[in-house]
């Protein structure tokens, strides 16, 4: 008896700290939460400039089925007509030996812009994709993808 | 012997855009790995891939160690009138490819 | 009546191991159904599948080749033909795997030199050939000349190998839908080969595939072609009776 209430607080502290961390992991990111991965190749692209992170859409999934063929999606919601259109998207990557993925060019004013590829990813890292705009304009999006290794070893 | 497949819808409309998907057999291969008797395999991927319609460049992208292995590219193009659309490519060995489909505006 | 007893025994005794099957046929699963989304969606859209650009080149060579000068049209002559595979072969008295057929015209028929187990050549006209059997269910023979073949790769698939001590069996009939590190284990049936892998960055065999698997319990691979791996190649698609082929199908 006296072994069970000495337990009870010790308890419903333990409860109420777990209560609070599935909180805090539960909320979803702002955008005031995210930051752009210190890419120094990326860095000096943007030579100052600051993106916006919106209007982009990085889609990658969260955990690769492997890390040789990942696929990705990028979409730049419009309008675009009249005003200013996307000019290149350009991708980096945080951990790749090679940081600059990919730079696409568009020379046609579209209003739906989006690429689908498939992207090798040299580990778990965070993917960068930049949308530059004919006006000048920058938009970004980051997405974090968890790269794992094979359960069974492949030797052939 | 580069070898690729390219779709396009049939009939598009006039000035709305449309779906071009495009799948390159290359190897891409990265620099990174290395044979079985240890021996570094050269880099060598697609570096610049362009896609023109009747003769203006409409799409480009430069590619890199990190797109996959046959690399995919789907993206959307417009077009005013009927006509051809080609694609180019070449790799760090100097091998070019090339593939070129009808573009039918309805 | 005694007669008609015996007779039943010994009908039970020729065929009675061909009928134990650990996962019975209506609870066959297709490794895709163990596939994450990404590897589905690969698959299942052929404009983003690759191995349909293994399937395209071997559509060039079945005509650049002279395959065509004898079968003709490949989409009516190799119909069904990839889905009887593994199969006896007369000529060679031993069983054939499809790409071991396909080299066997080419050398025999032929007289051209072989393309080789794994090469470019062979993985594409494979691919081609599997292609027009895509959709249809596999329907192996293990009578007769296969028999002997079938039953060394049933018991290949019960013995213990490598240094891991593992049986096919123990994975894949006992433990599927299970995870190993971060993926989950499948019942390791062929119908996806020849398959494009996204860990190959390329088409390969099945051949190639269980050659892997014997690496990952860190056994001593054969090497491609080995009468042992045919003998577990015809025993895979017995035990995928029933199954639609795939290829090409898109694995991680």
């Amino acid at each position: 008896m006296a072994s069970n209430a000495a337990m009870k607080p010790v308890r419903r502290r333990l409860l109420q700290a777990t209560g609070a961390m599935l909180l805090i992991a539960s909320r979803p990111l702002r955008a005031a939460d995210v930051a752009l991965p210190s890419i120094p190749s990326m860095a000096a692209w943007l030579a100052g400039r600051t993106p916006r992170f919106e209007r982009i859409k990085l889609d990658l999934p969260s955990i690769a089925d492997n890390g040789f063929a990942v696929p990705m999606k990028i979409t730049v919601t419009g309008p675009f007509a009249p005003g200013p259109y996307v000019k290149s998207i350009r991708l980096f990557s945080e951990t790749n030996p090679v940081p600059d993925m990919a730079a696409f060019e568009f020379l046609q004013p579209l209003e739906r812009v989006e690429i689908d590829s498939r992207v090798r990813l040299a580990g778990t890292q965070q993917v960068v994709a930049i949308a530059e705009m004919t006006d000048g304009k920058l938009y970004a999006s980051v997405h974090e993808v968890i790269v794992t290794l094979a359960g069974c070893m492949d030797g052939t | 012997m580069p070898d690729a497949r390219i779709s396009i819808p049939p009939k598009v409309n006039r000035n709305e855009p449309f779906e071009v998907r495009v799948q390159i057999r290359h190897p891409m291969e990265t620099g990174y790995r290395t044979d079985d008797v240890g021996k570094s395999i050269p880099r060598n991927v697609i570096r610049a891939f362009t896609c023109r319609l009747d003769g203006d460049v409409v799409f480009s992208a430069q590619l890199s160690s990190g797109i996959a292995a046959n690399p995919y590219l789907r993206y959307f193009a417009i077009a005013q009138s009927s006509g051809e659309m080609t694609f180019e490519w070449v790799d760090d060995a100097g091998v070019r490819g090339s593939e070129r489909v009808a573009v039918t505006v309805a | 009546m005694i007669r008609l007893l015996a007779l039943a025994a010994l009908l039970a005794a020729a065929t009675c191991c061909a009928q134990e099957r650990a996962i019975p046929l209506s609870q066959l699963r297709s490794g895709i159904t163990f596939a994450g989304n990404d590897v589905r969606a690969m698959q299942n859209d052929d404009g983003a599948n690759p191995g349909l650009l293994w399937v395209q080149q071997g559509e060039t060579l079945w005509q650049t080749q002279g395959c065509s000068t004898c079968h003709g049209d490949a989409r009516a002559a190799m119909k069904g033909v990839a889905a009887r595979y593994p199969a006896y072969d007369a000529t060679s008295r031993s069983v054939l795997d499809l790409d071991a057929r396909i080299e066997q015209c080419r050398t025999t028929r032929q007289k051209a030199p072989a393309f080789g187990r794994e090469s470019d050549e062979l993985l594409s006209l494979a691919a081609y050939v599997a292609f027009q059997s895509r959709g249809m269910p596999y329907a192996v023979s293990i009578d007769g000349g296969a028999r002997a073949a079938f039953d060394r790769g049933n018991a290949f698939y019960h013995e213990r190998h490598g240094q891991m001590n593992l049986a096919c069996t123990q994975c894949h009939d006992q433990n599927y839908g299970k995870r190993l590190l971060n993926e989950t284990l499948s019942q390791g049936q062929p119908t996806a080969f020849p398959a494009y892998r996204l860990e190959w960055q390329g088409v390969g065999s099945l051949q190639r595939r269980i050659r892997a698997c014997l690496f990952g319990v860190r056994a001593a691979m054969p090497a491609p072609g080995a009468p042992e791996l045919t003998d577990v190649e015809l025993y895979l698609a017995w035990r995928a009776q029933g199954l639609p082929l795939e290829a090409p199908g898109v694995r991680r």
